[in-house]
């Protein structure tokens, strides 16, 4: 058998790689006129792009000029005469500005006054901070809804589960989130002041984490203690939702409950301190 | 016919002095030269997939009753935004291909755009007179990895939402400004009803504008300014040696753009990715688990994860905890490579402008920092899996969490100090590659061997 030459090797091998682009692009016709298949589609864009892209390559690596090509490179753009009399025609244009010195100050008040009246459109933006992050919609008497809307009856809770509730009438107030816990009797100690938030060792923390906003949503009873999934701080529910791993820095907020005489679980009132991550003026309520 | 469009187009606007320069233009040949076109080709296909899906997409909150061809959410009220999504994925033809090579192209494209990164600095790229080129490319980065979240995070499934969740509280822990920053991005407290729609204008029009901008401008310095070369024999600061725009050139460039396109678009039919469907829709009390980002945010999740519970609190003020890995980490960072020109500069002491390439080898501090910082990005990248490693080897996250704390102090000083000692071996041995370096080079500091002029 005669040996090929290199060249006509490759173009055969182009040509085929043409062809099975050829095909496939039909194909990807046909598939599509059949209703679609996403992953017959993504192989049939796979031959088709890439009988392209391996025709081009091999076309141009093999049949094409190789060079190597030399072209001179200067190593700057402009004759130093041209740079200086470009300098020179700035230089003169700014003295001519430069000597109305009173209208040069007018005009730079001008266009900073200008510049504070642009700062409004962005104002528009969004609304006032103000009082909204160091409240939620906890109220004295709110009673807890789990976000089917439905109350929560303090005798239908078991021990050592945990139940997302939020205030009625607000489940859709994402600062409001709040889980529920029933612990067992004795293993919770409340913070002092504290002793009558929980009544029937049910507790009640803001769901959103302290660190970064996550909801709070894993819990072992065995260890009582809450998970963030997100940057995996823990929080200890015995001694007050305190951060005891991970970046977290606060414990979550306690919401004071009660249970009202109907039986169901009711809030003594908003939360003592803003939920979720912290802030500059954290500690400073409006 | 050719020619008679060259004439028409030249009796018009002239500038067939500026084509035939064009079209015999020398572009210097080296692997490590391609990322940046790869990095634009898949910018191409991210336009091009990013269209079609924009016809589909409806960036709104308004609640809707779920009633498409995706059974396990049949009857679930969702937003019209993440149900848009779900139906051009299931019921629009070819539309989770577009769909899943839009997002695998925006995988790739950062990935490019960082491999050509480090490109640039292991070879001294952005020495004078590149650094202008340098700061455009840097923003293109920052424009990129912007975007890609706006992207993922404007489907309002149950992860994008825990993300957004996130960047708000990271928005807010800014000292001084970050409550007002936060609701005036977020159109107020979080979940505003104002930001998928935000997202999405930001998404598709600013930043893309943006991008595509600059890549302008950053081709148009690289045509002006000549690619760089490495050195070899007959190359000087003076000349460019390669293969010429036409035909050669611009043939393999096309090719390329074929190959990127092929990758992608196999990845988008083939392998899943972002399944919405499987997340289900946000709910600001639920969450996803695990939940970890697009891989180009990874580090910053790391970060966030590993930074200890430490914040300042004084007369009532705080500067938060996520303010340290979420503001502070990147901003350092940033500023640095901005300024790393004139860094670099200083510390070499050359203030001259170059077009010939340097090697790694050349500059072993160079090449050692870098490696030191890229150490540490991936030690951060993997603390942002902390909780899957810790399943995986079934090790207490916490214990995890200590690893990569120490790790991402210790182990840049370990590869930045290894690195150093290969590469001055290496250059001292006068080798021309690494397997032929005698061992010895790299054990004895004092030994030379000077290259034959």
């Amino acid at each position: 058998m005669a040996e090929r030459k290199p060249r006509s090797m490759a173009t055969r091998a182009i040509g085929w790689a043409f062809i099975l682009s050829f095909s496939a692009s039909v194909a990807l016709t046909v598939v599509y006129a059949l209703g679609g298949q996403p992953q017959i589609e993504g192989a049939m864009l796979f031959v088709a792009l890439g009988g392209l892209g391996a025709g081009l390559v091999l076309w141009a690596s093999r049949l094409m000029p190789q060079g190597p090509h030399v072209e001179e490179r200067r190593l700057t753009f402009e004759e130093p005469e041209e740079l200086e009399e470009t300098e020179d025609a700035f230089v003169v244009g700014a003295e001519q500005i430069g000597r109305r010195r009173f209208l040069g100050r007018l005009l730079g008040a001008a266009a900073a006054a200008f510049g504070v009246a642009l700062i409004f459109p962005i104002r528009s933006l969004g609304t006032r901070p103000g009082r909204s992050l160091f409240e939620t919609s906890w109220r004295t008497g709110t009673r807890a809804v789990t976000e089917d809307g439905a109350p929560v009856k303090a005798a239908e809770l078991a021990v050592d589960t945990i139940l997302t509730v939020f205030p009625e009438g607000h489940t859709d107030a994402a600062d409001s989130q709040t889980l529920l816990i029933k612990t067992e009797p004795g293993t919770f100690h409340p913070r002092p002041g504290r002793e009558d938030w929980s009544p029937e060792d049910i507790v009640a923390f803001s769901k959103i984490c302290t660190h970064a906003g996550c909801p709070v949503g894993l819990f072992q009873a065995s260890s009582n203690q809450l998970f963030c999934p997100c940057h995996q701080s823990v929080f200890f529910v015995s001694d007050g939702a305190v951060p005891t791993k991970g970046p977290a820095t606060r414990p979550l907020p306690q919401l004071p409950l009660s249970i009202d005489a109907d039986g169901y679980v009711v809030a003594q009132g908003d939360f003592p301190e803003p939920v979720g991550p912290e802030f500059w003026n954290f500690g400073r309520r409006p | 016919m050719i020619k008679r469009t060259v004439e028409w187009v030249d009796e018009r606007v002239g500038g067939s002095h500026f084509l035939h320069k064009t079209l015999n233009k020398v572009f210097p040949d080296h692997w490590s030269f391609l990322f940046g076109e790869i990095a634009l080709y898949a910018f191409v296909v991210l336009v091009a997939t990013g269209i079609f899906l924009a016809y589909f997409f409806n960036p709104s909150l308004a609640h809707t009753v779920y009633n498409g061809v995706y059974r396990p959410l049949k009857g679930v009220t969702v937003s019209a935004a993440y149900s848009s999504a779900v139906d051009l994925s299931f019921s629009v033809r070819a539309g989770l291909v577009m769909r899943q090579t839009h997002h695998w192209a925006a995988l790739v494209f950062i990935g490019a755009i960082v491999v050509h990164l480090c490109r640039i600095f292991f070879t001294g790229a952005f020495r004078k007179p590149r650094e202008i080129n340098w700061w455009i490319g840097l923003t293109l980065l920052v424009l990129a990895l912007f975007n890609g979240f706006t992207g993922y995070s404007m489907l309002d499934d149950l992860l994008s939402g825990t993300g957004l969740r996130i960047a708000y509280s990271i928005a807010l822990s800014i000292p001084l400004v970050g409550t007002w920053i936060a609701f005036l991005v977020f159109g107020g407290e979080f979940p505003s009803d104002r930001i998928i729609s935000r997202l999405f204008t930001t998404h598709v029009l600013i930043v893309p504008v943006l991008i595509a901008t600059l890549i302008g401008v950053h081709l148009a310095f690289v045509w002006r300014q000549k690619h760089t070369q490495f050195p070899g024999p007959g190359r000087t600061e003076r000349n460019v040696e390669g293969t010429m725009f036409w035909p050669t050139y611009a043939a393999k460039s096309i090719g390329l753009f074929f190959g990127v396109s092929a990758v992608l678009t196999a990845l988008g039919g083939l392998a899943q990715i972002n399944p919405i469907w499987l997340y289900g829709p946000f709910r600001p009390e639920n969450v996803t688990i695990p939940a970890q980002p697009d891989w180009y945010l990874g580090w910053t999740e790391g970060a966030l994860r590993i930074f200890p519970a430490w914040e300042f609190r004084f007369h009532g003020f705080v500067i938060p905890n996520p303010f340290f890995p979420g503001v502070l980490l990147p901003g350092i960072m940033f500023t640095i490579l901005y300024a790393w020109p004139f860094i670099d500069a200083r510390i070499t002491g050359d203030h001259s402008a170059h077009h010939l390439l340097e090697r790694p080898r050349d500059r072993p501090g160079r090449t050692a920092l870098g490696v030191a910082a890229l150490t540490f990005f991936v030690v951060l990248f993997l603390a942002g899996s902390n909780d899957l490693i810790a399943k995986w080897f079934l090790v207490p996250v916490d214990t995890i969490t200590w690893v990569f704390r120490i790790g991402a102090m210790v182990a840049p000083f370990v590869t930045g100090f290894i690195t150093f000692r290969l590469m001055d071996g290496y250059a001292r041995s006068g080798a021309d590659r690494f397997t032929k370096v005698p061992l010895a080079y790299f054990l004895h500091r004092s030994l030379t061997n000077t290259p034959h002029a």
